[in-house]
């Protein structure tokens, strides 16, 4: 089986300082991880190749110093690793980044062969939009389960438990296949000592823009290329929890809902 | 001249720092109460590849060097020196004098299992009447002809790691008339007929690592285990202890790092006299010195650990490190405990145990008194 894995570096926000005065981050001297989500994936393949042979592939697109999450994917035990980094990708939204990541993906599996497995994180913690994954998959033209929670494969057929707001789907569906994953899915193992040295005597190959420029339209990459205007960015206002009332009929609940309201000065 | 870890050395380094933060940290306090060291978290240095840094990966080692392996040290040791001995005796004495002195037979049947992660070690050559005179060896290993066997009685003390190592690198006199020339190192295999193992000898610190006192009557070890030749047991010894003096200096280090850190955390919340105590300028005076000490402690570390990586001589070097960064370790958790007063006594907080733990590092694997004849011999004093 040969698994694909896409990671990203992003800064360790529980790291990341507001300044007092102007309330932006701080990123100066912070240091950078593999999203967390990611590393979740890329813990589930590495566990699925143990489990079923085959070889785990991790992509991530991004500066030249994004290759120290490839090492540290190595060093974890995938077997291979590709930096997509180019200057024309620069500022590219998601659109355009599931757009250059499909089509990196695609030129490897002509050199290498197909993939069965794509596997992505849900989200990164410092854009947040989850929609990378599902881009991904939409430009390979493959089907995809998002919020996977547990991963089963028996042939063919994978077996995803996906996360819901107040339940799970069991879903089945053939290979090849793109599954984003949580946090939740798996706990990502250490790097080992061995697999660091190793690591770092590997040459880790460069997909950049040359690279794709015979398979991919010019003007829906880079900065130009991205659909998406930012208007704000701010950071997340945490919300508390809310309060869930089981097995109450409707004059009850209206009743509760009434009461609420009056209690916080709705109505 | 370059004072940067290369990058391989900074993935390990964080590696290390993650191990020690999430696996090792929140199991020492109790190790050190119980006095009893955590199985699983030995399993697990050992899956990872921390008791294996420094040796080849053809023999199923890290590949890493020695200058990684005092990265892993100093990590270890900051939450927990009893982990950073376990480490290196094991890492240092054992597994170092099988690499420097075995046969390739030898390699294959206890270095590779030893570095594998299959298997762990120790080193006996302490006796009740041989520590800095490691000369005054008294166990005695005789050759049987007939079997091509020797057969060794004694006892060892102090030997870290004894209570769950599966090998042992001893060292046993085979001619008295001969003093340190009339000695052997014979890996012996702890499960042996005549080997009995003492209960953890009660100490002031590193209470969780194994220290046991190791008994030999009649145990008879093939020929094949003997390491080197006939005569060369007590330069084996030697030479193993020059390779666990660097790591020994690295444990200081940590043991230092750790408790500066916790300090340092103490005195910026603890308000005294209406302000942080990390205000006054006393305080920030001693932090300024502890600091700069542990770093000079680190640099000497690493400069006799890149030594024996470029195969030059680190005899001096690792005496040097250990010398300075003992002494800094003592010193630093004495002032450690001291800028966190009465808290920094209690056993709540963990600088009293690096307190108790930085003390035989100015002792064990030579004495800083054995570290400065070391030194003075490489200074050509003698006319």
């Amino acid at each position: 089986m040969r698994i694909a894995v896409c990671i990203k570096q992003v800064p360790d926000t529980r790291e990341v300082k507001l300044d007092p005065v102007t309330n932006n981050l701080i990123r100066d001297g912070v240091p950078s991880i593999i999203n967390m989500d990611d590393k979740s994936g890329l813990e589930m393949a590495i566990r699925l190749k143990e489990k079923h042979g085959g070889t785990v592939t991790v992509f991530t697109m991004g500066p030249p110093q994004a290759d120290l999450a490839l090492r540290e994917a190595l060093a974890m035990g995938c077997d291979k690793a590709y930096l997509i980094s180019a200057r024309e990708f620069g500022g590219s939204d998601t659109y355009a980044t599931g757009y250059i990541i499909a089509n990196a993906m695609r030129k490897v599996e002509e050199e290498e062969g197909a993939f069965d497995l794509f596997i992505t994180g849900r989200q990164a913690i410092d854009g947040d939009t989850a929609q990378v994954g599902p881009q991904i998959a939409e430009n390979l033209g493959v089907p995809q389960i998002s919020y996977a929670e547990g991963i089963e494969i028996n042939g063919d057929v994978v077996t995803v438990k996906r996360q819901y707001e107040d339940r799970y789907h069991i879903i089945e569906v053939g290979m090849p296949c793109l599954l984003t994953a949580i946090q939740e899915l798996a706990e990502p193992r250490y790097m080992h000592a061995g697999l660091i040295v190793d690591a770092y005597n590997t040459e880790i190959p460069v997909i950049d823009f040359a690279a794709l420029e015979s398979r991919i339209d010019k003007t829906t990459i880079g900065n130009a290329g991205s659909p998406t205007n930012v208007v704000r960015s701010f950071t997340k206002q945490p919300k508390g929890q809310g309060i869930k009332y089981d097995n109450v009929g409707p004059d009850e609940a209206v009743k509760i809902i009434m009461d609420k309201m009056i209690e916080r000065h709705i109505i | 001249m370059d004072f940067k870890l290369s990058k391989t050395h900074q993935l390990q380094q964080e590696m290390y720092r993650r191990f020690a933060e999430n696996e090792v940290k929140p199991l020492a306090e109790d190790m050190d109460e119980t006095e009893v060291y955590d199985m699983e978290l030995l399993a697990k240095m050992h899956k990872y590849g921390i008791m294996g840094i420094p040796y080849s990966k053809e023999y199923g080692g890290v590949g890493g060097d020695y200058l990684s392996y005092t990265l892993a040290m100093e990590e270890m040791s900051k939450v927990d020196g009893s982990t950073g001995i376990t480490i290196s005796v094991h890492t240092s004495l054992c597994c170092g004098a099988i690499d420097a002195f075995g046969t390739e037979e030898q390699k294959q049947k206890f270095l590779r299992p030893l570095v594998d992660g299959s298997a762990t070690g120790c080193y006996g050559l302490t006796e009740p009447g041989a520590g800095s005179d490691a000369a005054g060896v008294q166990t005695q290993a005789v050759y049987d002809e007939a079997t091509d066997e020797w057969v060794v009685n004694g006892g060892k003390v102090f030997t870290t790691n004894s209570a769950f190592a599966d090998y042992c690198v001893l060292i046993a006199m085979t001619d008295r008339n001969l003093g340190t020339k009339g000695m052997v190192a014979l890996i012996v295999d702890l499960k042996s007929e005549g080997v009995t193992i003492s209960q953890n000898i009660k100490r002031m610190g590193i209470r969780a690592a194994q220290n046991c006192e190791v008994t030999y009557e009649n145990v008879r070890v093939p020929n094949a285990n003997l390491l080197g030749k006939v005569g060369q047991g007590f330069k084996i010894a030697m030479k193993a202890l020059d390779g666990g003096r660097i790591g020994i200096a690295a444990q200081s280090v940590g043991l230092a790092q750790g408790a500066l850190d916790q300090a340092i955390e103490y005195v910026k919340d603890r308000k005294q006299f209406g302000r942080p105590i990390a205000a006054f300028q006393t305080t920030q005076f001693k932090i300024a010195d502890m600091q700069t000490k542990i770093d000079a402690a680190r640099l000497l570390t690493w400069r006799a650990a890149v030594a024996k990586d470029n195969h030059e001589n680190y005899t001096a070097p690792a005496a040097m490190a250990k010398l300075f960064a003992s002494d800094v370790a003592n010193y630093v958790c004495r002032e450690a405990v001291q800028l966190m007063g009465g808290y920094g006594y209690c056993r709540e907080y963990a600088v009293e145990r690096n307190l108790r733990d930085a003390k035989i590092t100015e002792i064990y694997e030579g004495t800083s008194e054995v570290m400065k004849m070391v030194i003075a011999g490489s200074l050509n004093l003698k006319k």
